[in-house]
């Protein structure tokens, strides 16, 4: 290690770091020699990564497909107004290399899958996850897993976020539980909605990630006492916190007592997100595009258009439909045509078929449509003046 | 979760296990029951049930007595983080 060395103005710029007694020059040159992935470059990865360039964390990988939107500045603090329409990779790589040139970022602009995350976090000492879907976070658990890494972990929703380090080997070489310890199964889709669909209070990744942050630091120094096998909870709302014991699942299928995962699975397919989606092309639900939405409402043809999304969405966007939210259809169902072709609509498509099969089930609807894509394809295709969210 | 108990965070119940509390908040709050509970009444295995600040699979499992004073938490999975 002691042949990392720094230029001056390298040891000028960590000065804070070399005069704490436990940390010093040891600990910024296990800073320097660190390769850290972080996944996911959003709300946690906007603190995450600026801290950890900040802090002189030597080669900083970053994994994201995406690139920026207007709904992301509301908590993503490391991308700008006019990063808009950039490849967050690219946007973030930038501005924490104008943070910190003394650092190295390697970019991979593409989802994080089965197929390339082996390869990709092959490279690193670490992997922080800072995803928003549940197939992704057991992804990143089992490559953190096979490949001997630990996993930075924190994940919020609303004002609730939840910080850990899984497969952490403390220094008597005892491995800490990962994911699959706390939560061997995901939940069912639909139930717990994403932050996309469910809102995040903005500071909450910032306070998260920078927590994460904090834990990576800690980990690469061995500095202090990781996170691990202790789950950190924080309320926003009512500013409690609180520290729980991760216990290990003998049952965990990568390191219970008869692991039966070897290899990367297909985890969409794991999280039922497969099936969905073989489901959402259910035959018995009628698509239409908003294409044909425009031309069935511009025509001299009835259309009955109902919207099934919840008051608050109504009032951010809406195109005039009938608001009738998804819990309460079946006792306003009376005021559904029979006979009009009925177009029924959410924010991306999921819930309007939903209610369109219940519909069809118990009353047998035959005139119902669901509007492919929602509000936010009418949005994009047809009227580029609404907002989206 | 909270939606379903009138946004209150915290529920008091007076039973002597871990399970019977639970079933009793799903009694107190109905609407809770389907987040609770498989269609078998097993617990959701995306749940986790802590006493104090230890998970219950290392106790006794919903049989883990309870006594006045407890705190029982229901942690949920969350995934959210980069949207």
């Amino acid at each position: 290690m002691s042949d990392i060395k720094f230029s001056k103005e390298e040891l000028e710029r960590y000065s804070r770091h070399l005069i704490i007694p436990e940390f010093n020059i040891e600990g910024q040159r296990k800073l320097k020699a660190a390769r850290v992935l972080v996944v996911g470059s959003g709300g946690l990865g906007a603190p995450l990564l600026q801290y950890l360039a900040a802090a002189g964390v030597g080669t900083i990988g970053i994994v994201d497909f995406d690139v920026v939107e207007d709904s992301n500045l509301q908590r993503q603090v490391l991308f700008t107004q006019k990063d808009i329409g950039r490849a967050k990779v690219d946007a973030a790589k930038q501005r924490i290399l104008e943070q910190n040139p003394h650092i190295k970022v390697i970019t991979y602009n593409t989802t994080f899958t089965s197929e390339n995350a082996l390869e990709i976090a092959a490279d690193y000492d670490l992997i922080a996850d800072g995803t928003d879907n549940f197939p992704t976070r057991y992804l990143v658990n089992d490559v953190s897993v096979l490949l001997k890494i630990p996993n930075v972990y924190a994940s919020i929703f609303r004002f609730e976020g939840q910080v850990t380090v899984f497969n952490h080997v403390d220094a008597h070489g005892n491995t800490g539980p990962n994911y699959r310890d706390l939560f061997p199964t995901p939940p069912p889709p639909g139930l717990v909605p994403s932050c996309a669909e469910g809102g995040v209070i903005g500071v909450l990744p910032g306070i998260l990630g920078s927590l994460q942050a904090n834990e990576v630091i800690k980990v690469i120094t061995g500095v202090g006492e990781v996170l691990s096998g202790r789950l950190f909870l924080f309320d926003a709302l009512n500013f409690e916190t609180r520290t729980l014991k991760i216990a290990k699942d003998l049952d965990n299928p990568l390191t219970g007592k008869n692991p039966s995962l070897t290899k990367l699975i297909d985890y969409e397919q794991f999280c039922g997100l497969g099936i969905d989606k073989k489901e959402k092309k259910r035959e018995n639900v009628k698509g239409i595009d908003v294409e044909t939405l425009k031309k069935w409402l511009d025509g001299d043809e009835d259309i009955q258009l109902i919207d099934v999304r919840e008051p608050f969405e109504y009032e951010i966007v809406n195109i005039n439909g009938k608001l009738i939210p998804q819990s309460e259809v079946l006792e306003h169902v009376d005021e559904i045509s029979s006979k009009n072709k009925v177009v029924i609509h959410c924010r991306s498509g999921k819930r309007s078929a939903d209610v369109i099969e219940i519909l069809q089930d118990k009353y047998g609807f035959n005139n119902l449509y669901n509007l492919e894509g929602g509000i936010l394809d009418w949005v994009d295709k047809i009227d580029r003046s609404l907002p989206k969210y | 979760m909270r939606k379903f108990t009138d946004n209150k965070e915290k529920i008091v119940t007076s039973v002597e296990s871990v399970g019977d509390s639970i079933l009793q908040l799903g009694t107190l709050h109905p609407d809770l029951n389907k987040h609770l509970f498989k269609d078998d009444g097993a617990l959701q295995t995306f749940l986790k049930i802590y006493l104090g600040d230890t998970d219950i699979k290392v106790l006794q499992n919903e049989d883990t007595p309870v006594k006045d004073g407890d705190v029982i938490s229901i942690i949920p999975a969350i995934a959210g983080g980069k949207q």
